[in-house]
């Protein structure tokens, strides 16, 4: 009975949301606004039950790891951007979390995105698809390298750089558009098939 | 007024209308159009299948309602794959709201295949801190995770026995809406820990994803509700998304037709004004 219910307020919503597509209404809004209180109200509940009492308050406050007095008030300190004549305060934890989080990412990040990458592109020529492949990324580093102008060989490379840029910008829109309608099937998945028991 | 004119003013409902109709149509009567198995999803298919029984696979459940039509059916065929292998499975989220998504696939394949959680498989929950989590699991799961999802010590579940860190995975697997997700996870699992880790992503974000499978920084990528209908294929069990596919081309089909005509008036257009 509860997953009947369930699933007829959920096709509702789907629908309420859909009207939009037809024009901008009542039960469109109804729909967006009950999605925004709903999500602010698990997201909080959620984060105080999950991150807030696990990891600060019960081993602060019951397990007396008085070392968490640290992260505690750098939170407080971050609170305090909800008033704007103290807001500056927050700037001092904003900093500690772009510190920790730059030296964190920097030697691992390059690891992995360009010192890997580029072993990667050193390849034999024994194919045809390591051929394109470094033609591919020279070309495309060639077209971003501004220090001369884009003349004689220069020109011609980055031009090539252009046109391997438009195909990885195409087979991207495809990937997009596919993500999109992927979300359309889930839903007239769930409205034909969950709800309405078309799909067999 | 011209033919190109006209389809210029078109009611843009008229098009929601079309696409509506080329999704549902082939879901309410499917034509049963090929899946073709692409290389990135054979090699995760791969990656898991020469698994020796009894190899330990922690799967990240770090995805959303938002995005479950592309990765919660790539989650249930990669548990059952690993429940179909006899790997123990270990399930963990980046996301808060991947941990009961991926309780439900687990239940799911576990009711398939007969397994039992605590000694198959297990869900460790969500836990905060992206990264450095990920560094931290490389040190000492239980550390991290002292208790699973249901409340249970770590050190009262079979499965967990011998499993210190993350040394002792033999695949992480990461099913990604966004970040934290399988970049964050190749970085520190792969490239700082040395571990194998695979995935889905969605298909927005595969692209991106590739350049780490060209280079083997991951074993293997399913991207979108595509590579999930790749998976099932393999599997050879029809799921959601294999369901899906039909309407995904025809949508397809629709779109790329949209795109023909609208740039054949343009130019027939701009070819008049000249």
């Amino acid at each position: 009975m509860a997953d009947t219910i369930g699933i007829w307020v959920a096709a509702l919503l789907t629908l309420f949301i859909f009207s939009f597509l037809y024009k901008d209404n009542p039960l469109y809004k109804m729909a967006e606004h009950l999605f925004i209180g709903v999500s602010a109200g698990y997201w909080v509940s959620y984060l105080y039950q999950n991150v807030f009492k696990p990891n600060l308050y019960n081993p602060l406050f019951h397990q007396g790891k008085l070392l968490l007095i640290i992260p505690l008030i750098l939170g407080l300190m971050m609170v305090m951007r909800l008033f704007p004549k103290i807001g500056w305060i927050s700037r001092w934890s904003i900093a500690f979390i772009v510190g920790i989080t730059s030296g964190y990412y920097l030697i691992t990040y390059l690891q992995t995105n360009a010192v890997d990458q580029v072993r990667a592109s050193l390849l034999n020529f024994s194919q045809i698809n390591n051929i394109i492949l470094v033609v591919g990324v020279l070309s495309g580093l060639i077209y971003f390298f501004f220090s001369a102008e884009h003349r004689g060989v220069l020109g011609g490379t980055a031009k090539l750089g252009i046109w391997f840029l438009m195909v990885a910008f195409g087979a991207s829109f495809g990937y997009t558009v596919m993500a999109r309608i992927s979300l359309l099937i889930g839903r007239m998945q769930f409205l034909l098939g969950d709800w309405l028991g078309l799909l067999h | 007024m011209g033919m190109g004119k006209k389809l210029s003013q078109i009611d843009r409902r008229i098009i929601f209308l079309v696409i509506g109709l080329a999704v549902a149509l082939p879901l309410l009567f499917p034509i049963g159009l090929q899946i073709r198995v692409s290389e990135p999803a054979q090699r995760m298919y791969k990656a898991i299948d020469q698994l020796p029984p009894g190899s330990k696979v922690l799967i990240s459940f770090d995805y959303d309602p938002t995005t479950m039509p592309e990765l919660y059916p790539m989650n249930i065929a990669l548990v059952r794959h690993c429940f179909a292998k006899d790997l123990k499975v270990i399930g963990m989220a980046l996301w808060p709201t991947g941990v009961p998504l991926g309780e439900e696939a687990f239940e799911i394949a576990a009711k398939d295949y007969g397994k039992s959680y605590g000694q198959d498989y297990v869900n460790l929950g969500y836990k905060a801190g992206d990264i450095v989590l990920i560094s931290n699991l490389g040190k000492s799961i239980p550390q991290q995770f002292p208790i699973d999802f249901r409340g249970t010590p770590l050190e009262e579940l079979p499965i967990m026995k011998g499993v210190r860190s993350l040394k002792n995975i033999d695949l992480v697997i990461d099913l990604s809406a966004g970040f934290p997700g399988i970049v964050e996870w190749t970085m520190i699992a792969g490239g700082r820990h040395h571990v194998k880790v695979g995935g889905g992503c969605t298909a927005v974000s595969a692209p991106s994803y590739y350049p780490y499978l060209q280079s083997k920084q991951i074993v293997g990528l399913l991207g979108g509700m595509k590579g999930a209908a790749e998976y099932e294929t393999l599997m050879n069990a029809r799921g959601a998304a294999a369901g899906g596919m039909d309407a995904q081309s025809i949508a397809h089909l629709v779109i790329i037709l949209f795109i023909f005509i609208g740039n054949l008036f343009m130019f027939l257009g701009n070819k008049g004004k000249a």
